[in-house]
């Protein structure tokens, strides 16, 4: 009976840790998702990077630098924008498999996972020095 | 006994709320605006274990918890049946080169062992970069290491565009660039400590002896 409870007790603790040790450059994304009753979205870069290039995201499908900054609605998404000009059924998996992406816990606020500012352990005050007279040299290297 | 089977009802009832949760999740997924997904969660509070007040690292990363299966990573909802279909990044990550930070993977070997051979094209697996094999020395006031900045391993992942001319005019030595700025996002900070290797990696960025660099 005891060693039962202690069982449930060390199965259900692992998920339980508190703290988040999500992978390095995972995306939460959530404009909408929790005001809508949905789970926040999270993506994976590094799954994504062993199948394509930041170039094609970045560039040829135009994905801002900056967690949140693509407003992307689902509608746009079946329609083959964002993640549907992959999600669509023929390069991955189509948009009804709503688990995969609406995966993270609920009302996670947008984030980047593993970023420089969330494991500082001293927030960063210092301001770039640009007033400063320090014509930066640089050279290039043949 | 009498409090062993309150445990055990109060442990009960946290298994099955995750079931009852993700059963939650397919309606939620029918009807997009029914019911608010953080029902039967427990308060975040009651999910904080308690914690020796003297281990060795207070404020590091455990080792331990590096690459975390998705149901485990703090992020990801275990309470959702779809968390468990997604692929741990250490099943992926076997055969790929490691380091010491980020994703545990030096991604700049893995490519060039070709480990990986990701798309340059969404729909050609075929279409190969244009790399720019050109670098740039940053020289860096103080005694830190000179900087090189260079565009070869940039240019296998990314194309000119991406830095060119929003993050970076291109020309040597026209734009302004700090650590601090750096660590606030901003220039090589945009991708590197977000997605790129972090910025804790100093010697990578750091990487030219002065005293080479000043006999030319
Ligand atoms: C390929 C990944 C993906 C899949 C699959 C997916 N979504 Fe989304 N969804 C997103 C992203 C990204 C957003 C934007 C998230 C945000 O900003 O909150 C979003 C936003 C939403 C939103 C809020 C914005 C809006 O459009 O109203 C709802 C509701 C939603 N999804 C429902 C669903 C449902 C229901 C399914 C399954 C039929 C589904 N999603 C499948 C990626 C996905
Ligand atoms: C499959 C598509 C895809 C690929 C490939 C990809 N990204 Fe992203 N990236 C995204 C999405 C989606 C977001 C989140 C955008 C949002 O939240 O609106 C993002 C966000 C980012 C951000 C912003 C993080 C922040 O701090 O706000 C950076 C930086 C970034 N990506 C860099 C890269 C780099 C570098 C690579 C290549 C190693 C890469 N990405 C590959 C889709 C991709
Ligand atoms: C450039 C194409 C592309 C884009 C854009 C893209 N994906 Fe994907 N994604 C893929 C491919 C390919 C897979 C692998 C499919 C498979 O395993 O069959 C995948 C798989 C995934 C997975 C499952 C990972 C796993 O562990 O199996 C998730 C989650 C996901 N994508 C989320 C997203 C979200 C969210 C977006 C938009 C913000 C997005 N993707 C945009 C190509 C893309
Ligand atoms: C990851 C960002 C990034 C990418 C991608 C990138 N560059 Fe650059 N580029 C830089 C930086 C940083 C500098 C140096 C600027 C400085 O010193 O102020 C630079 C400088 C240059 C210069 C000036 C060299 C000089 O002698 O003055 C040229 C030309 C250039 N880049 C061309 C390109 C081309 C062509 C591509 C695409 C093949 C490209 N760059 C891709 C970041 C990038
Ligand atoms: C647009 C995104 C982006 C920007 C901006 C950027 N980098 Fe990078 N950098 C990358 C990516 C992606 C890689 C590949 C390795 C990785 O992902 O960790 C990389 C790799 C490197 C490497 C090679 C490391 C090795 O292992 O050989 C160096 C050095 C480097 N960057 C320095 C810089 C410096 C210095 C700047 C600013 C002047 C800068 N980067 C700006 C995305 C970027
Ligand atoms: C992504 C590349 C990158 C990484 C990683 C990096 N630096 Fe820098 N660092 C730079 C660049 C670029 C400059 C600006 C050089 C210039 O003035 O042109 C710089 C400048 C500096 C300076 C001069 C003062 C200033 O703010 O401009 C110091 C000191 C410094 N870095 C220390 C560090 C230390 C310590 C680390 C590790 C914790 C580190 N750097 C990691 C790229 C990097």
């Amino acid at each position: 009976m005891a060693s039962f409870l202690i069982l449930v007790m060390i199965t259900l603790g692992v998920p339980m840790i508190g703290k988040a040790y999500a992978e390095y450059a995972d995306v939460v994304i959530n404009n909408f998702s929790s005001a809508e009753g949905m789970r926040p979205v999270v993506f994976p870069h590094w799954f994504h990077r062993v199948r394509f290039r930041c170039k094609v995201c970045h560039a040829d499908l135009g994905f801002k630098f900056e967690a949140g900054g693509n407003q992307m609605r689902m509608v746009n998404i079946i329609e083959g924008e964002y993640c549907g000009a992959c999600h669509n059924g023929e390069i991955a998996w189509a948009p009804e498999n709503c688990d995969l992406c609406h995966s993270a816990k609920p009302n996670l606020a947008t984030q980047v996972h593993g970023s420089t500012s969330q494991t500082l352990v001293t927030p960063v005050t210092g301001q770039p020095m640009e007033k400063q007279e320090r014509a930066p040299k640089a050279k290039v290297l043949e | 006994m009498k409090t062993v089977m309150v445990m055990l009802s109060a442990a009960l009832v946290a298994v099955f709320a995750p079931a009852a949760q993700a059963q939650q999740g397919d309606q939620v997924a029918a009807a997009a605006k029914n019911t608010p997904v953080t029902q039967g969660q427990p308060p975040a509070k009651e999910q904080t274990p308690v914690k020796p007040v003297n281990p060795f690292n207070r404020l590091m990363q455990d080792k331990s918890t590096f690459n975390p299966p998705p149901p485990e990573d703090g992020i990801h909802d275990p309470g959702n049946e779809g968390t468990f279909l997604l692929q741990p990044p250490r099943e992926a990550f076997g055969a790929f080169v490691k380091s010491n930070f980020g994703n545990r993977v030096d991604w700049v070997k893995t490519l060039d062992e070709g480990k990986i051979n990701p798309r340059w094209d969404r729909l050609d697996p075929k279409a190969e970069p244009d790399v720019l094999d050109l670098n740039i020395v940053r020289v860096v006031r103080g005694s830190m290491p000179d900087v090189l900045y260079p565009h070869a391993p940039h240019t296998k992942w990314l194309t000119c565009e991406n830095c060119h001319d929003a993050i970076f005019v291109p020309e040597a030595g026209k734009n302004q660039i700090s650590m601090a700025a750096i660590l606030m996002g901003e220039k090589c900070g945009v991708c590197h400590g977000k997605v790129a290797f972090p910025v804790t990696e100093c010697r990578k960025c750091h990487s030219l002896k002065k005293e080479a660099v000043s006999k030319n």
